[in-house]
């Protein structure tokens, strides 16, 4: 026997991937607010383990930056800081409620560090990208749930009770599959408003990504309902005097469980994908408030995408998470056929 | 022919859907493209109102549906404010452009996927097969934003080929064939784009409805016989193979349609996308209108072709519509 299976190998990933994000305020060395205009467009600092007489010293540091103009930064290999860990700093509240000032690292003023260097305004990329992370991945799960549970209402009523409802039902469905998907979410963004604080665009993108994409579960799900009611057992249920929404609960919904589960964690990275580019182009949430998409955003100036590649790393980051989320979509399908496996 | 009549009509039924649907969300819209001009003082509250009416915006919605209708019926396809013209000129005019990334992606990616994907279900567990898995699924996990970004990383770091927009000033006394040129290296990164977008989904599906066609038992006895593998590969299993494989051919279209509009803002190509997220902006309604609607068109159109062509190759189709 393996000591560890794909699968959990799999989702010990996706925690390690969710957890520091979750916990971003403790995990983030500053606030995602916080300028340092005399520092723009720093690049990661570096972290060292020899002081200036290149003694070796456990504890990590980092050097303190000068700026020599026309973009250019220096380290002053004399003035090093340690980094400490678990140190106070800026006050920050956890899952917007408790409030802490507690975090996992940072160095003493006047040094900064900058794991995923800085911005135009000199605002530190890394706490950013966590609270992006926040908002992004947030997006891609709620709206998943949000177009599962119409899928599964909408399919199982369809599936379940046949005749008009199936038929309107999915006669609307098509029209949402009638769209190229990126069109209809466009579409759809475009009849909402524009100019919103984060909170209200959050939520609009939320409603608006997961009742775009409500159509292809519940086509799966009908189809599962359409053949689980008439399984004998269901028959015989009814037979006994079974209500339908006890047969649906009972029966009808535990056989769509395993297809709901998958199309719920291959609906997760599509969903941040769609977060993303809609931030991207500037229809999702904007500035100040930090996503993975409009932090890439400016990546759209050439120059900025040709000098500071370090302001790339929000969108490499969508490789490692997609990655696991569709190898763990693939460990959940059921097999099609044992030579095919 | 019912078959293709049935399609007709249900296609046309679906897109009388989407304009609709379309309509029935205009309804939600807060504002309009003539708030913006409420905050200049020099435009005066009586000719906004006056522009507003111009326009139809002070009717019911029901009223402008009917209206949009008849001027679509007409090939005008609506009013749009910001260019102050007929939606329909405007919208094809870039449409052109991006039926041309598409048009150019959609037969590249299946020439690159469809030999990759039937010698992949041939060779099993081949190198052929690991090497095509690997590179589709470091594909399916990059997403196409990535791609884009990077080519034109790297077109801007090593000149190779130009970043982004459709031409450049190429004087008239060169020719058409510097034209042509010109366009081709325009062409390059949103078509690489493109096609290494839409490589995975293609070879994964040709993949599996190969292996399917493989386990048929006259393949078995087309192998008993001792016809070449490769001739059993490309000319008989293929073609048992090709009913799924052509209706995802009008699907795949779906998928780059989508990508197209991403990879078409982000490198200035002239096509719908820009114009689209322009319209969003500016909340130019009819525009937005008219290019989803276009997008459902090129949709229904490619899903009746690939119908045809189900038609013709699918025996079975063809016996069902007789009977």
């Amino acid at each position: 026997m393996r000591l560890l299976s794909k699968k959990s190998l799999l989702l010990m990933s996706l925690v390690a991937i969710h957890v520091p994000i979750l916990f971003s305020g403790l995990f983030a060395p500053y606030d995602v607010a916080e300028q340092n205009r005399d520092f723009s467009f720093v690049p990661p600092s570096r972290i060292h383990f020899t002081d200036a007489h290149r003694t070796l010293h456990l504890r990590p540091s980092v050097c303190s930056l000068e700026n020599s103009g026309f973009g250019q930064y220096h380290e002053n290999r004399d003035r090093c800081f340690p980094i400490h860990f678990l140190i106070m700093g800026s006050p920050y509240l956890l899952f917007g409620v408790f409030k802490s000032n507690l975090h996992l690292f940072g160095v003493e003023a006047p040094a900064k560090i900058f794991l995923m260097g800085t911005d135009l305004y000199g605002r530190d990329v890394f706490s950013r990208f966590l609270y992006g992370g926040q908002l992004s991945l947030l997006t891609g799960i709620l709206a998943t749930a949000l177009s599962l549970g119409f899928g599964v209402l909408f399919g199982t009523l369809a599936g379940y009770y046949g005749g008009w409802p199936d038929a309107v039902i999915m006669r609307i469905a098509e029209l949402f599959l009638a769209l190229p998907w990126l069109y209809l979410l466009f579409a759809v963004r475009a009849f909402l408003p524009l100019n919103l604080n984060a909170a209200a665009a959050f939520c609009l993108l939320v409603s608006v990504i997961g009742i775009v994409g409500w159509a292809r579960p519940a086509r799966l799900v009908r189809g599962i309902a359409l053949s689980s009611r008439e399984r004998h057992y269901v028959l015989a249920a009814r037979l006994f005097g079974g209500s339908d929404s006890y047969l649906i609960r009972r029966h009808v919904l535990p056989d769509a469980y395993a297809v709901i589960i998958t199309q719920a964690v291959l609906l997760i990275p599509q969903y941040v994908l769609a977060e993303v580019t809609l931030s991207f182009l500037g229809l999702g949430v904007g500035e100040p408030t930090p996503s993975w998409g409009n932090m890439l955003s400016t990546l759209q100036q050439y120059q900025v995408l040709v000098s500071y590649w370090w302001l790339a790393i929000p969108g490499a980051v969508l490789v490692p998470v997609f990655c696991s989320y569709l190898l763990l979509a693939s460990e959940l399908q059921p097999r099609r056929t044992a030579i095919d496996a | 022919m019912k078959f293709l009549v049935r399609r007709f009509l249900h296609s046309v039924f679906l897109l009388m859907g989407v304009s609709l649907l379309s309509f029935s969300l205009l309804q939600l819209t807060p504002g309009s493209f003539f708030d913006e001009m409420q905050l200049n003082p020099q435009i005066s509250r009586a000719t906004v109102s006056r522009l507003r009416a111009e326009y139809g915006m002070d009717r019911p919605m029901l009223q402008r549906y009917v209206c949009w209708l008849e001027s679509a019926a007409r090939g005008d396809w609506g009013l749009s404010f910001a260019y102050n013209a007929p939606v329909a000129p405007l919208i094809w005019a870039r449409a052109r452009n991006t039926l041309l990334l598409t048009g150019l992606a959609l037969p590249l990616a299946w020439i690159i996927a469809l030999p990759i994907g039937v010698l992949s279900a041939g060779e099993r567990y081949r190198w052929i097969d690991r090497g095509g898995n690997l590179v589709a699924s470091v594909l399916l996990v990059t997403p196409e934003l990535l791609l884009a970004l990077g080519l034109l990383w790297l077109a801007l770091r090593t000149r190779w080929f130009p970043a982004g927009g459709m031409a450049s000033v190429v004087p008239i006394k060169h020719g058409a064939a510097a034209h042509i040129k010109d366009l081709v290296q325009h062409l390059f990164a949103p078509v690489t784009v493109l096609v290494l977008g839409s490589l995975p989904v293609l070879l994964r599906h040709i993949r599996s409805a190969m292996v399917d066609a493989l386990q048929t038992p006259y393949i078995k006895a087309a192998r008993s016989h001792g016809i070449p593998y490769l001739r059993i590969l490309f000319r008989h299993a293929l073609l048992a193979a090709s009913s799924p494989l052509l209706s995802l051919a009008g699907l795949s279209l779906a998928s780059l349609l989508s990508v197209s509009l991403l990879v078409e803002v982000i490198m200035n190509w002239p096509g719908l996308g820009p114009l689209l997220l322009e319209a969003i902006l500016a909340r130019d309604v009819y525009v937005v209108v008219g290019a989803v609607m276009l997008s459902g068109l090129f949709l229904v159109c490619a899903t009746a072709v690939s119908d045809v062509l189900l038609f013709i190759a699918d025996p079975r189709i063809r016996t069902e519509d007789l009977a």
